[in-house]
């Protein structure tokens, strides 16, 4: 059992969801992730989604355009992220997801990258523009590293790519809540519940639903029916406005910490 | 005929490296592309546009004192210059509405670079009344106000792209980003034989009119083909579709010619295909220009539609099997050919056009006499006489 699964049978059992967080790589420095790390793991992040910065994310919004912009006028490498995950593996047991867009990891090799991830202590794989029609290659070095590959459903989904991702997938399934790129929105989109059971019965891995959550009551209101709920971009707005600033990983904590109390059914 | 696979392959080249949101919209045009292709009504349509709109066929005009200069050689120009709008790119924008159409779509967006594709486009919306907007890099806004001034007037909304390097590539990411937002009723009129399948195998198709024509022409004109096909590459829609009914004439030999800005080792340029190497970008797998980490690097060309750090996944394709070469020339050898060309034919082609009657300069001299090459002229220079201006240090 890898730890993303092991993790979402320990919730299951405690009666939460998971809280999927999510940090860009490198924004504003490789030093402040590797606090960030920490800070998301000590303040509930039951998941964290890693960002691999690039210079051209076409599915996002500018929240995460911005972090990519930051964290890349630093040199960038695929090096130095797996490093830091090897080093906080020593301290959190957090599983760690690496997202990103597919250039950077097809450049580094896939199975290069595998292996390197794997051995680091990175748990999977969640590659932006990759559908699964060109996903074998990576998915099987991934399954050959024992590293699940995530892969992304949308409301436009049809029932036939549902059964495609279902059959691919491995940890969970991504539900973009939204048609559109991420960011932090006020309001939910309409008919998340009909569209994450239609996905459900397909599959019995967990749905995480993402895009647009920024707000411990946008979590509330999901919880009948998801199995975790994955915050980023609202994350990173408090990223962007505190960078510098002495209160930063505190506001990062805090506001992680108020996403994860509302993941837990009372 | 040559086609890709399935999936959208040229060999290993091509595909669809895209998020999930957009796969749905892909295999639903794919699917409506497949039924139209080959429908009697719809090509009867796209003919008649291509005729009564667009002016086809275009000239294939020989230039004797271009020629002359050039060596002993015969050099036919394929005009595309003189289409409605100025260039190759209502070719495709044409066939594209046409099917959006069908598609009942009710809303057309494209990216653009030069303003060639955004002006066509949005002519062609402006002609069927359809609402568009249009994605350009604030840099090139900039560098081609005419062009966004003559979108405006055509009614479309021309969003000015501040990310990245502020030109094509940046637009191209925001265009893709709408697309995501607003796929139910959105068509994405892509440009170039770039993109996500099945873009690059149905935008060549809508482009490869410029091959039958010039070979067919030739062949009135001259009893025989022709020996060197030349073309810029940007993107790559105007020289696929000029190679491309040549492709199985196994004597006919092809060039592309991509940008080398200041020269491919002094600084920044547009060649990915010479000095880039393979990776994915904008949804399909082809060169690319990047750094070591698989970070895209800024592109740089003279003229703006070259600026473009990818390559269609056809030409990857064509320079792995060796069936087309491609070459670079630079920013100054694209502009003196521009002045070579307008001052021995009277005719002022685009700086991306130029490119290529660059390479022809370089290379006639060195041919066997009698050689007849055909260069496809795939625009006009007017939107580029701002630029070449400021290069001769002179304020209009």
């Amino acid at each position: 059992m890898t730890r993303i699964s092991d993790t979402f049978k320990k919730l299951k059992a405690k009666g939460e969801k998971a809280l999927i967080a999510y940090i860009t790589a490198g924004d504003p420095d490789m030093q402040t992730t590797e606090d960030f790390l920490h800070c998301l793991a000590a303040q509930g992040a039951d998941i964290i989604e890693l960002g691999v910065p690039f210079s051209d994310p076409m599915a996002d919004g500018i929240t995460i355009q911005h972090a990519f912009e930051r964290a890349l006028k630093h040199p960038f490498s695929m090096e130095h992220i797996i490093s830091l995950v090897r080093k906080v593996r020593k301290r959190i047991d957090t599983p760690i997801i690496l997202f990103g867009y597919y250039n950077p990891f097809y450049q580094y090799g896939l199975k290069k990258l595998c292996t390197d991830a794997q051995e680091a202590g990175v748990d999977g794989l969640l590659v932006v523009d990759l559908p699964p029609e060109e996903a074998q290659s990576l998915k099987q070095e991934a399954s050959a590293c024992g590293l699940d590959l995530i892969f992304l459903l949308a409301p436009t989904s049809t029932e036939d790519r549902i059964k495609r991702v279902a059959q691919m997938a491995s940890g969970f399934i991504y539900y973009v809540s939204v048609t559109g790129v991420t960011g932090a929105r006020d309001s939910l989109a309409d008919m998340i519940d009909k569209n994450v059971s239609a996905i459900k019965s397909h599959t019995d891995l967990p749905i995480g639903v993402g895009f647009g959550i920024s707000r411990p009551e946008h979590i509330r209101a999901m919880l009948p029916f998801v199995d975790a709920v994955i915050v980023g971009s609202a994350i990173i707005k408090i990223v962007e406005e505190h960078a510098g600033k002495p209160d930063l990983l505190e506001s990062v904590g805090g506001f992680v910490k108020s996403l994860k109390e509302a993941t837990i059914t009372k | 005929m040559l086609n890709p696979d399935r999936m959208g392959h040229f060999g290993e080249y091509g595909g669809r490296y895209v998020s999930e949101t957009l796969m749905p919209a892909l295999i639903e045009l794919e699917k409506a592309y497949e039924k139209y292709r080959c429908d009697a009504g719809f090509l009867n349509e796209l003919n008649l546009y291509l005729k009564e709109y667009v002016g086809r066929e275009s000239p294939l005009y020989y230039a004797k004192r271009f020629s002359e200069k050039a060596g002993k050689v015969k050099v036919y120009l394929k005009r595309e210059d003189l289409n409605h709008t100025g260039a190759h790119k209502i070719n495709n924008t044409v066939g594209q509405i046409l099917l959006a159409r069908r598609m009942g779509k009710t809303r057309i967006i494209a990216e653009t670079g030069a303003g060639q594709h955004g002006v066509a486009t949005a002519t062609v919306a402006a002609h069927f009344g359809m609402e568009c907007e249009i994605y350009m890099g604030a840099e090139d806004v900039k560098r081609q106000s005419v062009n966004v001034f003559k979108m405006k007037l055509l009614g479309a909304q021309v969003n000015s792209v501040v990310s990245g390097t502020n030109t094509l590539k940046d637009a191209m990411n925001e265009a893709m980003r709408d697309w995501i937002t607003n796929v139910r009723n959105t068509f994405y009129i892509i440009g170039s034989v770039a993109g996500p399948h099945p873009y690059p195998m149905m935008v060549r198709d809508f482009q490869k009119i410029i091959g039958e024509e010039a070979r067919q022409q030739i062949l009135e004109k001259e009893g025989r083909l022709p020996d060197l096909l030349v073309a810029c590459v940007g993107g790559g829609s105007n020289a696929i579709g000029l190679f491309y009914p040549f492709i199985n004439d196994a004597s006919v030999k092809i060039v592309g010619v991509e940008a080398a800005g200041i020269g491919l080792n002094a600084g920044p340029h547009s060649a990915s295909l010479v000095a880039g190497r393979p990776g994915i970008l904008h949804g399909t797998k082809s060169y690319l220009l990047q750094d070591n980490h698989g970070q895209i690097a800024p592109a740089h060309s003279i003229a703006p539609g070259l600026d473009y750090p990818g390559v269609g996944p056809e030409h990857s394709y064509l320079k792995e099997t060796g069936r087309a070469t491609y070459v670079a020339v630079t920013d100054q050898e694209a502009l003196d050919a521009f002045r070579e060309l307008t001052l021995s034919e009277g005719i002022i082609p685009a700086l991306e056009s130029a490119h290529a009657v660059a390479y022809v300069m370089k290379t006639a001299p060195a041919m066997k006499e009698g050689s007849i090459i055909i260069i496809n002229v795939s625009g006009r220079g007017d939107k580029d006489i701002q630029i070449v201006a400021e290069r001769m240090g002179i304020k209009l």
